[in-house]
């Protein structure tokens, strides 16, 4: 199965709704403890026992039946099968796999995923409009020719969409300092400067 | 990595109460079963390496009691930390910087944009070393399992402590926010199951003698619930300088958390901290009152660096850290001299 633990909530394929009915349905005692609220919810959760999750990934909602182990970034990839987002490092060293949870940017792999419980994360997947006109960021990186492998660039767009909302953008220098956590192996910094100081003003409010 | 149960305590006398139930008082908070999870930024990664192996999470972020997220100016003029704020909203907010420079370029020169939003500020003084014999888990490592020994001591050593270290382990304390709040006189207030109470910022971290397994003052059982500066109206005058390999995201070879309190170019009184170079958060007591009464100058700033690495023990490749942490300090004091405010 490419994807044990996913239920999508709507459009589902059968297999998905299989797959998902089957972990959902064990999950129920878990959920309806969870919406008391005052109970901890693993008063008597046992080890390795999966844990059900609901994460709203791209303004779709997910419920996933996951070790609690597992990171974001591997429940996005392996549960969700969203690859956009990259693993470099899987130590918080490289920034290859900065998604934004709630609109802010943090590293997915060294965050577990049953920790972002409720939370709206936004992935590379997402960020272009439903017409399919990429977001600025996007179309910047492309003009600027951002990148030269790729691979860090979902990490570098999704930090750079980040870093203009936090307000830390308003200089080169700014730009320099605050995308310090996403590393470009093919040293493409200067451009993914230009990039950013290009989609500034039209990633502000989008 | 260990397989954990995962819990999200709905306030913090939960919290404890769970921590108490699954460890005990012998327990060291970063060797128990039951351990406290905020932003995840270090415990994750040392879990990934097998360093920490906790079978029991509590998760922080759910605990109810608002002020724990909260970071805001006291009734005496002091700034107090909620233990859930994040590194970023601390870098970022007015009165931290408007106060105490020293504290916000701490926190601003620290991590990455991204691990400044999920880190949370009790956490952040809770890192645990980067010493490279302690995160590679086939080394011999006194701080990982007591009594294994020391491979650093005859390792590659270049990036270890030169202060506060022992014959047991040379392991750096990394963190920059923890020198400017012992420089700056902070209290840390936890919450355990013998009841609430307030550590000296100063006594919270423990030089690693013959037990360098054991990091903090603090039980299995204890939260980190708020951190209180006190109101120093001169710590306007006050800075963070660090030097690094690369010029961000890096963590210090040297740094200096400096505070000045100012008779014209006479030195009333004078904080300092140095990071990068010691075991522990390090204030320079010695240096600072070499300083008291004198006429802030290059001269008289070399003489404290001076008397602030006096005791310094280099090992083979860290010698560099003597020059480089005594440039680091007079440059920070004289930066900080004329800091217009």
């Amino acid at each position: 199965m490419s994807q044990p633990s996913a239920l999508l909530t709507n459009g589902l394929s059968r297999r998905k709704f299989m797959a998902g009915t089957v972990s959902a349905a064990a999950a129920a005692p878990l959920l309806a403890s969870r919406a008391e609220g005052a109970t901890p919810v693993a008063a008597e959760a046992k080890l390795r026992q999966p844990l059900v999750t609901s994460l709203r990934i791209n303004n779709q909602a997910y419920e996933l039946s996951l070790d609690t182990r597992t990171s974001l970034l591997d429940a996005l990839r392996d549960h969700v099968g969203l690859t956009g987002t990259k693993k470099g490092c899987d130590h918080g060293q490289c920034g290859a796999c900065t998604v934004l949870v709630d609109g802010k940017r943090v590293l997915s792999c060294l965050s577990f995923a049953v920790m972002n419980e409720g939370k709206d994360i936004a992935t590379v997947e997402g960020i272009a409009s439903t017409d399919g006109k990429l977001h600025p960021m996007q179309q910047a990186f492309i003009d600027h020719d951002a990148f030269q492998c790729g691979y860090c660039t979902p990490g570098q767009i999704l930090s750079a969409i980040g870093c203009v909302n936090e307000g830390h953008a308003e200089s080169e220098s700014d730009i320099r300092e605050y995308m310090s956590g996403n590393i470009c192996r093919c040293a493409a910094y200067p451009n993914i400067v230009a990039a950013i100081l290009q989609a500034r003003e039209e990633t502000r409010g989008a | 990595m260990r397989p954990f149960v995962y819990e999200q305590p709905a306030d913090v006398s939960t919290a404890v109460a769970i921590a108490s139930r699954f460890t005990t008082n012998d327990d060291q908070p970063t060797r128990a079963n039951a351990q406290f999870i905020a932003g995840g930024t270090n415990l994750a990664d040392y879990m990934k390496l097998g360093v920490a192996d906790p079978n029991r999470l509590l998760d922080l972020n759910k605990l109810k009691e608002q002020e724990l997220r909260h970071i805001h100016v006291t009734n005496e003029g002091g700034i107090r930390f909620g233990a859930l704020a994040r590194m970023g909203e601390a870098a970022d907010h007015a009165e931290v910087k408007r106060r105490y420079p020293v504290i916000a370029d701490s926190l601003r020169l620290a991590a990455s944009g991204q691990i400044r939003n999920m880190a949370s500020l009790a956490g952040n003084v809770l890192q645990r070393t980067r010493c490279e014999y302690f995160r590679e888990t086939s080394w011999a490592c006194n701080k990982r399992v007591p009594g294994s020994g020391c491979a650093a001591m005859e390792g590659f050593n270049r990036q270890h402590a030169i202060l506060g270290a022992s014959d047991a382990c040379i392991a750096t304390y990394h963190g920059d926010f923890a020198q400017a709040l012992i420089a700056l006189d902070a209290v840390v207030h936890a919450e355990g199951s013998r009841g609430a109470r307030k550590i000296v910022f100063a006594k919270l971290h423990r030089q690693p003698g013959d037990t360098p397994h054991i990091e903090t003052d603090l039980a299995a059982d204890e939260i980190i619930t708020a951190i209180e500066v006190p109101a120093i109206p001169w710590a306007r005058r006050s800075l963070y300088l660090k030097i690094r390999d690369r010029e961000s995201y890096a963590f210090a070879l040297a740094s200096a958390a400096v505070a000045l309190d100012l008779d014209g170019e006479t030195v009333r009184e004078a904080r300092i901290a140095l990071g990068g170079v010691a075991t522990v958060p390090w204030r320079a007591g010695a240096a600072e009152q070499s300083l008291q009464g004198k006429k802030l100058d290059e001269a008289s700033a070399e003489a404290t660096a001076e008397a602030a690495f006096a005791q310094a023990q280099p090992r083979r490749h860290n010698a560099f850290k003597m020059e480089l942490g005594k440039r680091t300090l007079v440059r920070a004091l004289l930066e900080t001299r004329d800091m217009k405010v």
